[in-house]
């Protein structure tokens, strides 16, 4: 008999009286520091274990560091997840494929175009489809996830900057953010979790006017991260908390499975864009940034220099979105849904072309669509694994199809989930302050490690 | 299908068709019938005679290619031939190949699991030094072996990927750890026993990581239900979905 069977008989509050298992414990309320160091004084030990998080501003998001500190020193470090675990891959074995997107973009939610995109391969590499989608729509792709990595990284700068104590960076970083948002809000409607990539291509095409604000972005972006690279690269107390500080090498990186900006810190030019191309990464012209120094202030580099080269990436979608024109969805149209979407007042919707044609015109149209909502499409049986280069890492997708029209099982290998194994080989030995600097520099998304 | 004339069966081998048909779905245990979990009322879906076979277990023959598909050699026969000589006892290791959708499979027996890795980890010809994670796939209906792990290895030397497949019996639910090979399967394997149950022997410090440290059963289970599980907050209920709402 499977234990699993038995949670409805299980009395959540039984172990609720149960002691702490070693040592003395002090809650501390705020005002009564004395109390807790004279009750360490009786004690006689100089070992001292806190809990950082997990609702310390310092940490991203709902993050619990453990640390065993003797002084200032820390002696151990562990990492405590799972506070902001929500079930999504439980869920998606609930809905059609296509309804995967939305669940899925919530993940990492600074990143929302990678999970899509990622899911996205792997459902179309289980169609079959991969070569089927139109140009335009891995365009579009490419595009969006590239605007996506600015503002991850700008977020993954700013909260370092405000973790360090800089608000200026921190605001500078976010207003920078607010102006790519916009434009994901004038493409597809929505600001964060937009479920934009669809397996079969894109929800809909570009807006008109939609180029020309991009090309305003093209023409302020270069020089608001100049400012920034000003503002931080040369910057005293920046590099006193960055310089040679959360050291971990190749080997310690390839060991523990770390990926994306902290393994190419190391000098590993690693980056699936251009190893193990995909949406037709080949195709476009930029390089892999890397560093040589291991530490914060490297990882910090590969970022900012990384964006740069998304803007060449983005300056090159641009262009040949002007002349490369046709459908952003799959021609098969047992897949290719919704591919008949619209921005209305209140948001993203079924054009009023569409609900014309069907609501108006061919029962047979009514009926298809009505099949394709509710019910979804069938995926053959079989098992895939999809990764893209998302701005954390590799970021992998495992998934299994029974032949349904449901996923059997979606798994997200999150590189935040991954990379936050090596706080620990990090932190040990370290100072307290540079705990705040090597977390920031892993650039954590909770979200993504709990899904 | 297959034919006596030695013309025609020339021709078979030249389109590479199977010698002996694959097994026919008919054979296959039932997974499902019916469609959106209908079955109190009369059939209105349609799909009351709806019968879902599970899929059945196949094994890619050689030529294993590549990638791309093209019926040459590829580097999936590379890796193959690599594993085999340096690994004594392969037949008995490697239960089936599978080649699908341009990605290679190793079924591997559980007591052989750590050994293939190290294998595939240390051969300079095969040189898989990364493990993208650790994966848990539950199928009820595949009796004996209930629990799948499954391992995506990345070499970057050689810019390959393999999948190892694990199966284990949900009554004796443990498979040998990989964290001793690859350390980075530490929080995956604690991630797949939090979800699955599946024991990962040798594993340092095998506890819960998304779940609470005292949850019972382990939720991505196929016979575990999404919703409906009693909450740990005091005075909060939460029904399951199908009792949710009555208008009675």
């Amino acid at each position: 008999m499977s234990p699993s069977t038995k949670y409805t008989e299980y009395d959540a509050y039984a172990a609720a009286d149960e002691e702490a298992a070693e040592g003395r414990v002090f809650d501390v309320n705020g005002q009564d520091w004395d109390q807790v160091v004279s009750g360490a004084e009786d004690l006689g030990d100089e070992r001292l274990v806190i809990n950082m998080g997990p609702q310390h501003p310092s940490t991203h998001g709902v993050l619990r560091l453990i640390l065993t500190l003797d002084g200032e020193t820390v002696t151990e470090a562990r990492v405590g997840i799972g506070y902001l675990h929500t079930g999504i891959e439980k869920n998606m074995e609930f809905r059609t494929w296509t309804q995967g997107t939305t669940f899925c973009t919530r993940m990492d939610y600074l990143s929302p175009i990678f999970n899509e995109t990622a899911y996205c391969l792997g459902v179309e590499k289980l169609l079959g489809i991969t070569d089927q989608v139109p140009e335009r729509a891995q365009i579009i792709r490419v595009m969006m996830m590239e605007l996506n990595r600015i503002s991850s990284h700008l977020v993954a700068i700013a909260t370092f900057g405000l973790e360090l104590g800089a608000t200026t960076v921190m605001l500078n970083g976010f207003i920078e953010r607010e102006y790519t948002l916009d434009l994901f809000e004038e493409i597809c409607g929505l600001r964060m979790n937009m479920a934009y990539v669809r397996p079969g291509g894109v929800a809909q095409d570009l807006p008109s006017g939609a180029l020309s604000k991009l090309r305003d972005y093209l023409d302020r972006m270069p020089k608001r991260i100049q400012a920034l690279r000003k503002l931080m690269d040369h910057n005293p107390v920046y590099l006193a908390r960055t310089k040679d500080i959360a050291y971990l090498d190749l080997t310690g990186c390839i060991a523990l499975g770390v990926t994306g900006p902290v393994l190419r810190a190391t000098g590993l030019p690693w980056d699936l864009r251009k190893s193990q191309p995909y949406c037709g990464y080949e195709t476009y012209d930029f390089d892999v940034i890397t560093e040589d120094t291991c530490d914060v202030y490297g990882r910090y580099l590969v970022r900012v220099r990384e964006m740069e080269e998304s803007l060449k990436i983005v300056e090159q979608c641009v262009e040949r979105l002007q002349t490369v024109k046709g459908p952003v969805m799959i021609e098969d149209k047992k897949i290719g849904w919704p591919a008949q979407l619209a921005i209305g007042a209140d948001g993203m919707g079924n054009s009023p072309r569409h609900i014309a044609h069907i609501m108006g015109t061919s029962m047979e149209a009514l009926i298809h669509h009505f099949k394709l909502v509710t019910e979804g499409f069938r995926v053959p049986a079989g098992q895939a694994y999809a990764a893209v280069e998302a701005p954390r890492g590799e970021l992998g997708v495992h998934v299994v199809s029974d032949g349904g029209t449901r996923p059997y099982r979606v798994h997200f290998r999150d590189p935040s989930f991954t990379n936050l194994q090596a706080v620990p080989a990090m932190c040990e030995g370290g100072m307290v302050a540079d705990v705040i600097a090597a977390v920031a520099s892993l650039d954590p998304v909770m979200g993504g490690v709990d899904r | 299908m297959s034919s006596q004339h030695p013309e025609q069966k020339a021709e078979q081998a030249a389109d590479r068709l199977p010698a002996q048909p694959a097994p026919k779905p008919q054979e296959q245990p039932i997974v499902r019938r019916g469609m959106f979990g209908a079955k109190t009322t009369g059939d209105t879906s349609g799909y009351g005679r709806l019968v879902v076979r599970q899929a059945p277990k196949v094994a890619s023959p050689r030529p294993y290619g590549g990638p791309d598909v093209t019926g040459e050699p590829g580097e999936f026969d590379e890796i193959a031939d690599t594993l085999e000589r340096s690994l004594s006892g392969f037949d008995d290791a490697v239960e089936r190949v599978v080649v699908d959708r341009g990605e290679l499979t190793f079924h591997v027996r559980r007591e052989r699991l750590p050994d293939v890795a190290r294998r595939l980890r240390d051969e300079p010809d095969l040189r898989f030094e990364l493990c993208t994670g650790v994966s848990g796939v539950h199928y009820p209906q595949d009796t004996g072996a209930e629990l799948h792990a499954v391992y995506h290895l990345l070499s970057i030397t050689h810019n390959r990927r393999v999948r190892l497949e694990v199966a284990c019996p949900d009554a004796d639910p443990h498979i040998p750890s990989v964290v001793s090979v690859y350390p980075t399967a530490d929080w995956h394997e604690r991630e797949t026993y939090d979800f699955f149950g599946i024991v990962f022997d040798g594993h340092p410090a095998l506890t819960r990581i998304e779940m609470p440290d005292d949850w019972v059963g382990h939720p991505q289970r196929k016979d575990y239900p999404l919703g409906g599980i009693p909450v740990e907050y005091r005075g909060a209920e939460t029904p399951p979905p199908d009792q949710r709402r009555s208008y009675t």
